[in-house]
This record gives structure tokens, sequence and C-alpha cells, in this order.
């Protein structure tokens, strides 16, 4: 417990603390005028406005097109769904950079549309929106279908039985158990689309503004540090708000349901109306998930001198990209693994003792700290970057050139992940299998060693893999703190998104494409060693 | 063996033990019985280590146990549920105490079958524990508690979930089984046929505290308060007014024992002390339900006057639901019991 409270205090808590409080004070003294001045300003109310109107259409927007497919999952079964299940998980762990790069393919200026019918999107809400149900859709699906394929189906035989038509069955008994689920996922989808940062960056433009970008661009920009400060403290107030909600339907969503192996609920579609329900959902997953990534795909190999390699080829040097970068992109490629390897460790280690002390003891102080373990994927990751530069440059922690700061930023937003896998499956170990270990002759080291981890390698494996892959992804503190001479594959992405010219553009998307697919194979070969009875998916 | 000294462990406000003394001596089978929430898992889980005193002493051995963790503790214990490792195969549950303890591969292998003969699965070590049935299971359990030869047994509520054939069965084997090993042993258990079959020394429990204490025979024969006469499953209690070698009741005179202390008491008849007699020699009763039992029919009778009474007698004297009946109480059947309980 010492150890991950240790963490995010030197890490998380100081940093956000120390800047936002610099942002504050004038020669020591609390400014707090400055929050109403801020918050009167016109141009700061409609962003504002925009990230709370979009953050909500968003979810809407996700839960229309993603439910149905949680019942397909749920309840059907057909060949291919595990591939499906991975297919429709990769926007999950992609970087916002590369999604935003792959509708930026699709929807943009010489994107597909605009090539096939003179559509262009990529400065309008609907792109923005369009990213937001890609990247969540599997929020949903994993979330509600997780429970959905849980529940015993012999609950609504019972209503059948007594009477209740076939919708009166699932309204009264199915819809009810589901609810704090859906209501879960969609307070997820709106915590990940209100504090929206690499998607909006790439494809709103000018024109929109999140509070996370705004708070970028007053601080990296504008140099404006008592907006961005007092813009932090507002998405800090709102995320917390989120979250207690989320903490509160999920510990519903924990009470009483009588759990069932999932294997047993699904069965072949049968009739007309679930065959179409499956054709339309496969429809949806391949329009909204498979187009924008085969997009992806395509631009970086469609050359100046048609289909080749020349944008991968050009990765290898720095001469190519006109002074962009000062290594070879591609070696933007070995830094992240590494980065990302670090961070992958460190959050596990975090995150695993956290888990560890949030299932030994249960108290309001602990519960509390499990709400806090998810601040970071709320808190604006432009905050932590720049906190991490100016509160860790100065001895006993002077770590601004050393490579650690980059992955420590990075396992932050991993441990989240982690509790979140980890702490379901530690949950269900039963209290009295230790004991019984313990009455047989086990130290607790032991009993740990020998009960615990056996049944939770799986599910460390999946953590690790998650953390892994949000990890390669984070954008918002990486683009602060690493180093010109060592960026990570999505500062480079953006980096050369911000240039003009073909090469570049193309280069981006070679290199978001080389991500892509190191995203989705950690995600494959983590779908192979799924836990089983984890609900999977309760992030 | 095992001594408890004014054991109390409180939960809240709730005493789940409040000030137990029990001495259980070497070789000795001692069953705690009670209903479910008077303390007796507790009890297993405080001399395990698994729950700390507030206040009280535990002395294995005469050592006392403050501070000495569940693992060091060389007790065991068999869970209710008997919560055998479901991603180790049976030889792998069994031998876990000996890993433990460092017995060696060989000695582990040899002591696992021996342990798996003796309780009649011979061959079952590489058996996945998905594949047992629940007295299968309950067999490995045992086998697994065991296998590190505890100076002490514990037993929660060992065959709880088993039906009733099994049940009986069992609990013969084990009798036998603690005999011939010299096991010293603790058991809890609610079915007071089970307490009965398997212990030299019946302890009922009552809200954390022990209600009575003695051989099957002794607290069968002479329940020490209406609570354990109760629990036992006898209803026949009144109160009565003792005046020479006769109390009187609701119920009319009824004889009671020779010495027995004069004044206010509670008087327990068993049903076998129930006599049905021709109606006016009698307390007029109606008979309300007859119930088979086998070797003999349970009636229930309405008196015109105080509780039910429950009686006994032979398949071929019982009569129908809704005839009148005179009742005479026998003298032996009766016992008198304690007022505070």
């Amino acid at each position: 417990m010492a150890l991950p409270v240790a963490f995010f205090a030197v890490f998380f808590a100081y940093p956000v603390a120390a800047i936002t409080g610099r942002g504050l004070t004038v020669d020591g003294v609390w400014q707090f005028g400055r929050v109403g001045e801020v918050l009167a300003d016109p141009d700061i109310r409609g962003v504002l406005w925009f990230t709370t109107w979009q953050a909500l259409a968003s979810t809407a927007l996700t839960l229309l097109i993603a439910l149905p497919a949680a019942y397909v999952f749920a309840r059907l079964d057909f060949p291919g769904k595990q591939l499906l299940r991975a297919v429709v998980t990769v926007p999950f762990v992609l970087p916002t950079v590369v999604v935003g790069t792959a509708f930026l393919a699709l929807l943009g200026r010489g994107g597909l549309l605009d090539e096939l019918w003179g559509v262009r999107l990529d400065t309008s809400v609907w792109a923005i929106l369009l990213a937001h149900v890609f990247f969540n859709y599997a929020v949903v699906v994993r979330t509600v279908g997780g429970l959905w394929s849980q529940l015993d189906p012999r609950q609504e035989e019972a209503a059948r039985v007594l009477g209740a038509g076939r919708f009166a069955a699932w309204r009264r008994v199915t819809l009810p158990a589901l609810v704090p689920a859906v209501a879960a996922a969609a307070l997820m989808v709106f915590l990940f689309t209100f504090t929206s940062f690499g998607v909006v960056q790439i494809l709103g433009g000018p024109a929109y503004s999140t509070l996370e970008v705004e708070i970028y661009r007053q601080t990296a920009q504008f140099l404006d540090l008592p907006t961005a400060a007092v813009l932090t403290l507002v998405q800090f107030a709102a995320v917390g708000a989120i979250l207690a909600v989320h903490a509160w339907t999920v510990r519903r969503r924990e009470s009483a349901l009588r759990l069932v192996d999932p294997a047993r609920t699904a069965r072949r579609p049968r009739g007309a109306g679930q065959w179409a329900l499956l054709g339309a959902v496969l429809a949806t997953v391949a329009v909204l998930i498979v187009v924008p990534l085969g997009v992806l795909v395509e631009r970086s190999l469609d050359g100046p001198d048609g289909y080749g390699f020349g944008y991968y080829r050009a990765l290898q040097s720095a001469g190519a990209s006109g002074g962009t970068f000062l290594v070879p992109p591609l070696e933007a490629v070995w830094n992240s693994l590494e980065y990302a390897l670090a961070a992958t460790a460190i959050a596990l280690v975090v995150g695993g003792l956290a888990a560890a002390a949030l299932t030994r003891r249960a108290g309001r102080l602990v519960r509390g700290f499990d709400a806090l373990l998810m601040l970071p994927l709320g808190v604006s990751a432009v905050t932590v970057g720049f906190g991490f530069l100016i509160t860790l440059d100065e001895p006993p922690l002077d770590l601004r050139t050393s490579w650690i700061l980059v992955p420590l930023a990075q396992a932050l937003v991993g441990v989240p992940f982690v509790v979140r896998t980890m702490l379901p499956v530690l949950r269900a170990v039963d209290a009295r299998l230790r004991e019984a270990a313990a009455v047989l002759g086990a130290s607790p080291p032991r009993v740990w060693r020998e009960v615990d981890l056996p049944m939770v390698r799986r599910a460390l494996l999946v953590a690790a893999g998650f953390a892994f892959a949000v990890s390669l992804g984070e954008f918002g503190a990486t683009v602060f703190i690493a180093r010109p001479d060592n960026p990570t594959l999505p500062v480079a992405v953006a980096r050369l998104l911000g240039r003009a010219g073909d090469l570049n553009y193309g280069q981006a998307m070679a290199l978001s494409t080389i991500l892509m697919v190191v995203c989705a194979v950690a995600l494959l070969v983590l779908e192979r060693m799924r836990p089983d009875r984890s609900g999977a998916g309760e992030f | 063996m095992l001594r408890l000294d004014g054991a109390t462990v409180r939960f809240g406000k709730r005493a789940a033990l409040d000030d137990v003394d029990l001495e259980v001596a070497e070789h000795e089978v001692v069953c705690v019985l009670g209903p479910s929430g008077s303390g007796k898992s507790t009890l297993l889980r405080v001399v395990a280590g698994l729950q700390t005193a507030d206040a009280g002493r535990v002395l294995l051995d005469g050592r006392d146990q403050r501070g000495v963790p569940v693992h060091r503790r060389g007790v065991g214990l068999m869970f209710q549920d008997h919560q055998l490792f479901p991603q180790r195969d049976v030889g792998g549950n069994v031998a876990f105490g000996l890993r433990m303890r460092g017995v060696g591969k060989a000695g582990q292998a040899r002591r696992v079958a021996e342990l798996l003969e003796m309780v009649g699965l011979p061959g079952a070590g590489p058996r996945a524990i998905s594949t047992l049935s629940g007295g299968e299971q309950q067999r490995v359990a045992l086998a697994r508690a065991l296998a590190p030869e505890p100076k002490l047994l514990m037993l929660d509520e060992p065959l709880g979930q088993l039906d009733r054939g099994l049940r009986e069965r069992l609990v013969v084997e084990l009798r036998q089984l603690f005999g011939r090993l010299g096991t010293t042993v603790l058991a809890v258990t609610h079915d007071q046929g089970e307490a009965f079959a398997l212990a030299d020394r019946v302890v009922v429990m009552r809200d954390g505290r022990i209600a009575q204490s003695g051989t099957p025979l002794e607290v069968w024969r002479r329940p020490a308060s209406e609570f354990v006469a109760r629990f036992l499953g006898f209803d026949n209690v009144v109160a009565a007014t003792v005046g020479g070698e006769a109390a009187d009741t609701v119920w009319g005179k009824v004889p009671v024992p020779v010495g027995t202390p004069q004044g206010e008491a509670r008087l327990l008849v068993r049903p076998a002390g129930v006599r049905l007699v021709p109606v006016a020699e009698g307390l007029p009763c109606v008979v309300t339900a007859r119930t088979f039992r086998g070797h003999h029919v349970a009636l229930l009778l309405r008196p015109s006057e105080g509780p039910a009474l429950e009686a006994e007698c032979a398949l071929r004297d019982a009569p129908e639901v809704g005839t009148e009946v005179g009742v005479a109480f026998a003298g032996d059947e009766v016992v008198v019991l304690g007022v505070g309980g």
C-alpha cells in the first residue's frame, strides 16, 4: 500500500499541484480572482460548452451503435467471434494520434471520401464524434456484453413461465440487471471523450477545442499558465465527479447478481431478426472500424510513384523529413518499445501492489484510494507532462534528463488498467482458500505464491498487455517530456502531421500503421489468454 | 492438549464468543453443537489463529498461542465447503501441507498414496478437483488436513453439504478412522445426529457461550436448559411448580424424579413419557397431526389448555387425526430444566 501511495504522491499529485499552484500564485499570493476571470471569458465558456456537449453526443452515439453489438457478442454464437472481438478492441488500445490520423485519411483533405465524392468532414464535429465512437465502441461492447453474457438466461425463462412475453421478460429481468453496466460504460465513454486530446487536436482544427486541447494550447502556445491552471482545476473537478458516480455504479453492479459461465449462454442465431441483427453489427464494424484502419494502411503505401514502401523507407533516414527530426523516425519505434516496456514494468509493480492491498482491506479509506487510482485517466495528461518538467528537475528528484521520466508518465496511465484488470480476479479468489493454505502451513508470502499467483497469472498478463498498449500510445504527457532526439511513435506522428508536404503526410501514415500493428499484435496475443471469468473489460 | 481460557471475540457490539472455557484432551473427539450464529465457527477460527481473540487465551500443549501466526500453529482445519485448491489435482492438494513443511518428493508421494488409500480413494492422485463428487471432495479435504499429522484436527460442518445416506455412512467411517489414528478432534456442527455419532463429548453453544458440555448420553438424557432441550428437538416444555413428588402444570399433575428441588421450575416431558390412556383417565387432547417415523409414529396433541404435546406410539396403536385421547405422564421421562436457559 505504501509504494503505490508514494508513487502517486510524487509522480502525480505533486506535479499537478505544483503546476496548478504556479499558475494561480503571483509572488506566493493566491490569485483566486483568476478563476472567475477565466470562467467569464466567452471563448473559454465556448470551450466548456463544446467539451460537454460533444462528450454527451459521443456517448449517446456510442451507446446507440454499440449496444446491439453487446447483445450479439453476449447471446449469439457465430464463427469468427473471437477474432471479431479482438478487432473491435483494437481501436481502444490504439493511440489517439493514430485514430486521428486514420480518420484524417478517411474524411480529411485528399482523403477517401474527398476523392470519391468530394466530401470533407475533417474540420466538422462529425469527424470528432465518429472517431470517438470508433474509439469507445469496445468499452461498451466489453463492459455491457461481458456482463450480459454471464446473466443466466434461465432468469428470463423463469419470467416467461410466470407469464411475461418475450419483450416484457427482457425489460423486467435482463434490462434492470444491465442498467448498472450500461451506466458504468456510458460514464467511462463520457470520461474518455470529455478529456479527449489527440483526436480533437488532429481532427478539430482551430474551430473546435476541448478543455484538454485548450489546456495544451494555453500552456504550450500562449504560455498562459494561470488560464491553464484554472482549466486544469475545472477538468479535475469534472473528472472527480464522473469518477465518483462511476465508483457508485460499479459497486451497484457488484451487488448480488447470479453469474454463469458465458460459454453456456450463447447460441447460434435463429430467425430472420437475429440474422439481420448480426449482419447489421458486422456491417457497422466493417464501416466504422475496418475501413478507417484500412484506409490508413492504404495511404501509407500510396506514394507519388504508385503503391510501394517508399514512405516506410523514408522513415529510415533523418534527412528525408526535411529537418523535422534529429534522428531517423524509425528509431522512434525502438524508443517507444523500450519506454513502453519500462512503463509496463512500473505499472505492474505499482498497480499489482495497489490491487493486492485493495483486496486485503476494505474500508472507506481504501475505497477512496480505489477511485483515486482512476484519476490519471481523466486528469489532463498535458498538465502532468508539464508538471513533470517543472517539479522533477531539481535534487533530490532531478529526472529531467533521465530517460525514466517518459516511462514514469506513461505508467501513470497504465496503473488504472492494471488495477481494473487485477482487482475483479483477486477479489474472486475465495479468502478461505488462502486460509486453507495458511492452516496447512503456508506463510503469507507463500500463500500469495501458491494460491493467488496461479489464479491471477493470466489476468496479470492481460494487465501487462493493456499497460503496454496504453503506454505505447500515450501522447498528452509524452509530447512534453520526450526529448527531441528520443521521440516516441505518437510524438513522431504528430510532428510529421504538423508539417506540410506529401512526404511528411505519407510518413505519418506509415508510422501510424507500424504503431497500429504493434498494438494489434499485443492485443491479439492477449485475446488468446483472456482470464476466463473476469468479465474482461472492467475499464 | 487444547485449552481456551475466557476466549472472547466481538464483532462490533455483538460477542461471537463470550468468555468461553473449553478443554480438549489428547485423543479426545469433541463436537461443538449449536444453531447457526452461535459462535461455533468463530471458535475454530480462534484456535486456528484466523481470528484474534479480543480477550482470553488459547493454549496448545500448554503454550499460549498469542502472536503465533496461523501457519506455525500446527493444527489442521477442514473447511465447511472443503476449499480444495482448484488449480491443483487431488495429489497436489493432499501434498500441499507436506510441501510447506519441506518434506521431500519421495516422502510426499508415499504419504499421499497412503492417505488416499485410507480415505478410500486409492489412485485418485492425478484426478482434477472439478471431477470429484461431493463425497469425494470431502474425503480429499480430510486427507489433505490429515497429511501433515496435525496435533489437533478441526472440522467445520464436516458433512454439512452431503446427502443424508452418505452422511450417515461417513460419520461411521470418520469415527472409526479417528479411533484408529488416535487423532485429537474438535468438530463443529449444527446436526445433533452427527455430533452424537461422532463425539466422545458434546459441547452445546448458544450466543457465544457454552450452554452444556457432556457425553452424548448425558446431554441427551439430561438437557441442562430449555434451550438445549428445544435444540435437541424436545418441545414438550412447560412451566411448573414442584411440590413433593409431583409438579403442577397447565397439563395437570406431572410426576417428577425423587429429590427434585421444590418451587418454580421448567419441565421437559420426553415424547416417550407421554402415554395415551382412555379419555376419562387423563388429560383430554385432540390428535392434530400424525407423522410416520419408521419404527414409531409421532403424534401432535392439542390439550384444552397449555402448549401442544408431542407423543410417541407404536404404529398399530396410533389414533387417527381428530380422535380425542387422554394423556398420562411417566415420571422416568421427565427432566427438570435449569430455569436460567
